[in-house]
């Protein structure tokens, strides 16, 4: 690889530009696409395009096609102290996260160190952010006030995770205000509340890897995301 | 991006070779079976033996890191492949029972 590359890469990197690094295997001649795409041929740039949808490295007549895609999202709902937990597991598994929280002195750089802190209310906030197939959301405030706006925006998005924090009987209040709010059956069983994987959970830092166990899982088609 | 290889072994690469040193950079292509890391999975590795990154759970970076050395030597890339029936592989520990193409490019 060149210096020049490396530098192109990582440039699109920072810049969130999703761009796919083909190599040819037998002698390392590389481009960087959609950028090279003239260079590189119509059919190299189609599976260039292929690979970065299906977020996937692939092999295509010799070339090693290596996707390199925006970061996955995550958006907290509450500066809580799960959240706080959360922040350094989420950097390791790769998430760029955002806490949302109209409630100033919750959230605050001091105790969110790193991350993008959002202070206005979960709906306008997620309409501006808007998640896409590649964000998972997660309410945590126990304040229908905050979260219910939240999971109305989160189940009109395509977000792959949606978790609620609260009890079955909170949840089942929440679900019944949901409901009343107009959104469907179908909408409602996308929530995955309780939140977390049941690992029995009890302190804040246990209670972020199981919200964020249940993350992977879902994304990685895991048995353990179904929720009966 | 940590599930496709991270850009921080990519950056810390840069780093090494900003500073002066030589830096190989090794990234797993192909795998069969129950390989450890997945396609995509970056290993880089400087001339005075820093490494940062994986392509296996660890058991094939030493041999992985002296073709590294090589491809510094000579410029030019190399694609390795271990495996079960390969003997290297076994000698160098992969017994994790999978199968993994390995390519190694210099930066340079």
């Amino acid at each position: 690889m060149t210096p020049v590359m490396l530098e192109r890469l990582l440039a699109a990197t920072r810049a969130g530009r999703p761009v796919v690094l083909a190599t040819r295997l037998a002698d390392g001649a590389q481009y960087l696409l959609p950028e090279d795409a003239a260079e590189a041929g119509p059919a190299l740039a189609e599976a260039a395009a292929a690979a970065l949808a299906a977020d996937q490295p692939a092999l295509q007549e010799g070339w090693f096609l290596h996707p390199h895609n925006p970061p996955l999202r995550l958006f907290i709902v509450g500066a809580v102290h799960i959240a706080q937990a959360m922040l350094p597991m989420a950097a390791a598994l790769g998430y760029a996260v955002t806490v949302i929280d109209p409630r100033r002195a919750f959230a605050t750089a001091e105790r969110l160190p790193g991350v993008a802190i959002r202070h206005d209310w979960p709906d306008e906030a997620l309409a501006e952010l808007a998640p896409d197939a590649r964000s998972a959301v997660v309410t945590l405030t126990h304040d229908p006030k905050i979260d219910d706006p939240a999971l109305v925006a989160a189940l009109n998005s395509p977000a792959f995770y949606v978790g609620a924090l609260g009890s079955t009987r909170t949840h089942a209040k929440r679900l019944a205000r949901l409901r009343e709010a107009g959104l469907s059956e179908a909408a409602l069983a996308r929530i995955h509340a309780p939140v977390g994987l049941d690992i029995k959970a009890v302190t804040a830092p246990e209670i972020a890897l199981s919200i964020m166990a249940e993350i992977v899982a879902t994304r990685r088609g895991s048995g353990l995301a179904r929720r009966g | 991006m940590a599930a496709q290889g991270g850009e921080d072994v990519l950056a810390l690469a840069a780093q090494w070779r900003a500073a002066g040193e030589e830096v190989a950079i090794a990234t797993v292509v192909e795998t069969w079976g129950s390989s450890p890391r997945p396609a995509g999975s970056r290993f880089a590795v400087s001339a005075s033996g820093r490494m940062a990154g994986s392509v296996s759970g660890g058991c094939i970076e030493g041999a992985v890191a002296e073709a590294a050395q090589q491809t510094m030597r000579t410029g030019a890339p190399q694609l390795l492949e271990f495996g079960i029936s390969d003997e290297q592989a076994w000698a160098v520990g992969l017994a994790c029972g999978g199968k993994v193409k390995v390519f190694v490019e210099k930066l340079g």
